[in-house]
């Protein structure tokens, strides 16, 4: 082996370790339970880790109801976001219409802007309205935040399935929502579905938008910064497991889509 | 062949409009209102607030040098990554997931990991000890270490969303033909003028929205700040939280909101004017 390699070999592991170190750390902090917090010097090796103390951590009044908060919440900004994104995205891909450009326009407009610090005006209409402090108006601002991007996926999704596919369909006589259910959809499926776990993932990870509309059904992550300042340490780090751990797995299960997800951010 | 309504794609694109009016255009009107707003009337009594407020400049003097620092910071980490990933073979795939995980996780869990890391008793101090620097637990996240405290904001930012850019970068590196940089090689460039001059122009698309995705959410910064800090170290959208929630004065939050939104669509036109993509280069 060269210096070379051994220079690249070693920095690739490196990288490796500057992204996994930390995660095992949060691990044990959040399974070392309060004897392993305060100790001092520090053991890296998991001696004092059991599940127990995730368990403790669960059963404190709140936790279980704020991880419910947020899978719901994150439930409904995945639907809502597909079932509003994918139309729109099946559109760009197969129309040239007037105003597209325009649509397009707004679209990317909203990655201009930090989106989530809308939630500030939209808790006093929630107020109003009846939404505020509930899982449904949590995912609503958080599907404003996954929307964009399912559509622009979803456009790219559906301009990698031919369009001869759906003609050949309408030739044997399907209809045209007919084409589209039985030959266009199971193709783009996959990818769907990975659009649907981004949008999970983008709602279950947000804080600010979620600390202003909920009191008290709040999402595990407004819940976790909420009594942040008044939570003894080894608590902090037994919730960001339970945040990182959904997000690692998830990550995961769409790494094959990950990169022609984003690679539509170009265009 | 059906015959198709030229409606139809307007009705396909109908809902996601609607519900971005609502949810993007509308709130965006009502925050500009509501800044502007100070007891029913038009004024600009909210700025004249925040601007007096006792944490407004170092909110902004931290806010942007946490920008400034941290998207160079992550654009050359990533952009190192992703030509580190072009050249692999063996391991690609485990290598690019694990190099992706941060993709999925939240600044406040970022910000969380980072607390145990870096606190007084902490993994990074218990490794200074054995090495002999220090001799007990040291902090280095109170507001008696500004510094340091704003330096471990910064490590955990580039933990965090470096994933991002290098993403965006990889799959912009996918893009380029690979016919590119073997005809400069046959003419002798070296892999670094190859680099320079074939690779880096034409992955101009991807940086500039890896820039612009990545400089606005980091004018978003908020919950890493806040896990490693509490308000030890006050930045414009914790400011806006805690007028919001603390002081429950919604028109001084909507002017810092005005503030971060301001500055956001700034950057954004910043990187559209300094990297000026044009579509006959698009590879």
């Amino acid at each position: 082996m060269t210096a070379r390699r051994v220079l690249y070999v070693s920095g690739v592991l490196v990288l490796c370790a500057w992204v996994l170190v930390p995660i095992y750390l949060i691990a044990l902090g959040g399974l070392g339970g309060r004897l392993g917090v305060f100790r001092w010097p520090k053991e890296f090796l998991p001696t004092g880790a059991s599940v127990d103390a995730m368990l403790t951590f669960l059963q404190i009044e709140g936790v279980w109801n704020a991880a419910k908060n947020s899978v719901i919440a994150a439930g409904l900004t995945m639907v809502f976001s597909v079932v509003l994104g994918a139309p729109a995205g099946y559109a760009l891909a197969r129309f040239a219409f007037r105003g597209q450009d325009a649509y397009r326009l707004l679209v990317l407009l909203t990655r201009a802007f930090p989106l989530a610090i809308l939630a500030l005006p939209l808790t006093v209409t929630f107020i109003r309205v009846g939404l505020y402090d509930t899982p449904l108006g949590v995912a609503l601002v958080h599907t404003a935040l996954a929307l964009p991007f399912a559509v622009l996926v979803s456009a790219s999704l559906f301009m990698g399935i031919p369009r001869e596919y759906e003609e050949a369909a309408w030739v044997f006589g399907c209809s045209g929502p007919g084409a589209f259910l039985r030959i266009v959809l199971p193709l783009a499926l996959p990818g769907l579905a990975a659009t649907c776990i981004f949008a999970f993932v983008i709602s279950w990870n947000e804080v600010f938008a979620a600390s202003l509309l909920t009191v008290r059904e709040r999402t595990l992550t407004a819940y976790l910064l909420a009594v942040l300042a008044e939570s003894p340490p080894h608590f902090r780090y037994a919730g960001g497991l339970l945040l990182v751990v959904p997000s690692v797995v998830f990550i995961f299960a769409v790494r094959k889509y990950l990169f022609s997800l984003w690679g539509i951010t170009n265009r | 062949m059906p015959a198709r309504s030229p409606y139809l794609p307007y009705l396909l694109i109908a809902p996601s409009i609607l519900f971005l009016a609502v949810f993007f255009l509308w709130p965006f009107a009502q925050t500009v209102v509501m800044a502007f707003t100070v007891d029913g009337q038009t004024s600009t009594g909210n700025f004249a607030r925040m601007a007096a407020d006792l944490n407004f400049w170092p909110a902004m003097g931290n806010t942007f040098a946490l920008v400034i620092v941290v998207v160079p910071l992550q654009v050359a980490l990533a952009l190192t990554m992703a030509v580190m990933i072009q050249k692999m073979t063996t391991g690609r795939d485990i290598v690019l997931w694990i190099w992706t995980i941060p993709l999925g996780i939240s600044d406040l869990a970022a910000g969380l990991a980072w607390l145990a890391i870096l606190s007084n008793n902490g993994y990074f101090n218990t490794v200074l000890f054995h090495l002999g620097i220090i001799s007990g637990p040291t902090g280095w996240l109170s507001y008696e270490t500004p510094l340091t405290l704003f330096f471990a904001v910064v490590v955990a930012e580039v933990w965090r969303a470096t994933a991002l850019v290098f993403v965006i970068l990889v799959a912009g590196l996918q893009l380029i033909p690979k016919e590119y940089a073997e005809a400069a090689e046959v003419f002798g460039a070296s892999p670094w003028q190859r680099f320079r001059h074939v690779t880096l122009p034409l992955l101009k698309p991807s940086l500039q929205s890896a820039l612009i995705l990545r400089t606005v959410l980091a004018f978003e910064v908020f919950a890493v700040a806040y896990a490693l800090g509490g308000r030890n170290i006050p930045i414009l959208v914790g400011e806006a939280y805690t007028w919001m929630n603390a002081n429950q004065n919604t028109g001084v939050a909507a002017a810092y909101a005005g503030v971060v939104l301001l500055v956001s669509l700034a950057s954004t036109i910043v990187w559209l004017r300094v990297i000026r993509v044009r579509r006959e280069h698009l590879p």
